[in-house]
């Protein structure tokens, strides 16, 4: 049956006459031509649903809401089809207590910047509590040798740190090829070509060789750790955990900072080496230096602090960007979508504050005279 | 008519045959449930007629579309002429329980926000929940409000075939069997056709048509309850054995 919808406007009284099926595809084509009148004009009201066979339940709260629009006009239906009978009275029954929803109140500019002031305020309160659980969950680790959980630990070396050996390595060496490439054709100029290998070696066992590691390991590690734990949180792994007494600090928290602690320095070292490998091609390529000569003036004029100090920050940077991942974890809500926003910040959070660290400990040894 | 025929479905996974060769049919207006042990396919084989999981050998047709070979549009056609409510509700969680709703409404029917919001209270007021849960989130309700959600949520687009995953598992009894009375009234009002995988004793007698029983990777029975008690399987024969 083809489908229409009449209109006829006699004086005071309105005939609405529907044929064919009316389903929620027709509605607001229904809904446009019947706006064109205007129901408080008319007085009586009738709906010929005759020729209709069926009609769907958007299709008979459209109804519903002419005749709400009609209440003060006399209202006749024509409809013989007990199926939509009985569609209708059930729209009517349940739409009865409905009310339209009302828009909130919206708000203000000074409401809004004070809700994400409280919000950070709050998220640093809780960042803090999370610190002081895991001191406190530290301390009982030297209570009692029981308490480490050497399995996970070499489970999390494996995972954080071996897996990513070649990613680091890749990354590192990279690193030492471009800046030695950059400064190559600068230090030509002066003909000052030996003093790359200063240059390199500073630069590379200071500062460049840990924070790329950090940087790759954030992002890397960092990420893997909020997922893991947000996810277990989502699917409540972590109140199981709980309830059957092991605590996720011990399980799953410690493992994970410890084992990035002692993978870093070594990641690092890594580093140094690819570093330092890739500063010795382009020496060897652009400015004729054997790898012997670089070898023998590294040695003589770059001083093992330099390279210690690099070593020594790994630690620092490891925990930074374990505790941070875990925290994210930690902070994951129950909707899939807080997985994915508390692991960008999670990446983002570690990595500002790998550098913020690096800042503090360059001013800190600078005075020290390191 | 039939609007779900299953000819000759083989299942595997791997070396491990799951079905060997299924036939049954549904037919219009029917609340029709699917039976057997634990681990015997019987979500597998919903998985298959909605299109999620592929099989090896035969054919399902539904409304008259063989899906294991469907044009994509024919496929998207089929998909919303359905509705599916799967066992924990499956409501996307980074939505509130309207915004779950309206979702269908809003990708494939040209609509008026306000109708919108309309058809949303009502599809909430029939399955039994309260117009002030509607801006509560998945994570904010409880287990039972979850499945009534995702009922709503399937009926969005007034489906003729509804597909239900154990749709009583996890409920208390009191609203188990208004769950059951809920089903029956839109099936009597709404002309629905049903497919439930159910372990309910209840829900089976006092809502099912007809049933077919998988076992031992074959389907042992179909027809009506009233039959039951002749099947020679030892699921039927423990399963009923309080109402033989």
């Amino acid at each position: 049956m083809k489908k229409s919808f009449n209109i006829e406007a006699e004086k005071s009284a309105l005939l609405l006459r529907f044929s064919g099926e009316i389903n929620l595809h027709d509605i607001s084509r229904y809904e446009k031509k019947l706006s064109a009148f205007d129901s408080s004009a008319f007085t009586h009201l009738s709906i010929d649903l005759s020729d209709v066979p069926y009609l769907d339940t958007a299709a008979a709260i459209f109804l519903y809401n002419i005749k709400h629009s009609f209440s003060h006009a006399t209202i006749t239906q024509i409809c013989e089809n007990d199926n939509i009978l009985a569609t209708l009275h059930l729209v009517e029954e349940n739409m009865r207590s409905y009310r339209p929803h009302q828009d909130e109140n919206r708000i203000s500019f000074s409401e809004r910047v004070g809700k994400i002031f409280y919000e950070y305020y709050s998220g640093f309160i809780a960042f803090i509590e999370f610190f002081g659980r895991l001191f406190t969950s530290n301390l009982r680790l030297f209570t009692s040798w029981r308490y480490i959980r050497f399995k996970e630990i070499a489970f999390e070396i494996n995972e954080s740190a071996i897996k990513a050996l070649g990613i680091v390595a890749l990354t590192s060496f990279l690193i030492g090829l471009v800046i030695a490439y950059q400064s190559a054709y600068q230090l030509k100029l002066y003909g000052a070509n030996i003093y790359i290998v200063d240059m390199l070696g500073i630069s590379i066992f200071r500062e460049l060789a840990p924070v790329i590691t950090a940087i790759v390991i954030a992002g890397r590690s960092g990420s893997a750790f909020t997922a893991q734990i947000g996810s277990m949180k989502i699917t409540q792994e972590l109140d199981a955990m709980r309830t059957m007494g092991f605590e996720p600090f011990a399980f799953l928290v410690l493992p994970r900072i410890i084992a990035l602690m002692i993978t870093m320095p070594i990641l690092i070292f890594v580093a140094d080496i690819m570093a330092i490998f890739g500063g010795m091609i382009v020496a060897n390529v652009d400015l004729s230096i054997s790898p012997e000569l670089f070898i023998d003036r590294l040695s003589r004029v770059v001083a093992a602090k330099h390279f210690f100090v690099g070593i020594f920050k790994g630690p620092f940077f490891a925990f930074l960007i374990a505790t941070i991942g875990i925290y994210r974890g930690f902070a994951v809500k129950d909707d899939t979508q807080s997985i994915g926003f508390n692991t960008t910040k999670s990446v983002v959070e570690a990595i500002f504050a790998v550098i913020v660290c690096d800042a503090l400990f360059s001013i800190a040894f600078t005075n020290l005279g390191i | 008519m039939a609007m779900i025929k299953v000819r000759d479905v083989v299942t595997a996974f791997g070396n491990r045959i799951i079905h060997d060769k299924l036939n049954l049919t549904v037919k219009k207006g029917e609340i029709y449930g699917l039976l057997g042990p634990s681990g015997c396919g019987k979500t597998t084989l919903l998985r298959e007629m909605v299109m999620l999981q592929p099989f090896q050998s035969g054919s399902i047709e539904v409304l008259g579309k063989k899906v294991e070979s469907l044009r994509e549009r024919e496929a998207q056609w089929l998909r919303r002429h359905w509705g599916v409510l799967f066992q924990f509700g499956a409501l996307f969680s980074s939505l509130t329980i309207a915004e779950n709703i309206a979702l269908p409404l809003q990708e494939y029917a040209q609509l008026s926000p306000a109708m919108i919001e309309e058809i949303v209270a009502f599809k909430l007021s029939i399955v039994g929940l309260k117009q002030s849960d509607a801006s509560l989130y998945p994570s904010e309700i409880s287990g039972g409000m979850k499945k009534k959600a995702g009922l709503a949520r399937a009926l969005a687009m007034d489906p003729t075939l509804l597909f239900l995953d154990e749709p009583t598992s996890g409920l208390d009894p009191i609203s188990a069997r208004e769950f059951d009375a809920l089903i029956l009234k839109l099936r009597d009002m709404l002309g629905l056709t049903v497919v439930m995988v159910t372990h309910d004793l209840s829900s089976i007698y006092d809502t099912l048509d007809r049933v077919a029983i998988i076992d031992e990777k074959k389907i042992v029975y179909e027809g009506s309850l009233d039959d039951i008690a002749s099947v020679q399987s030892e699921f039927v024969q423990t399963f009923f054995k309080e109402r033989l």
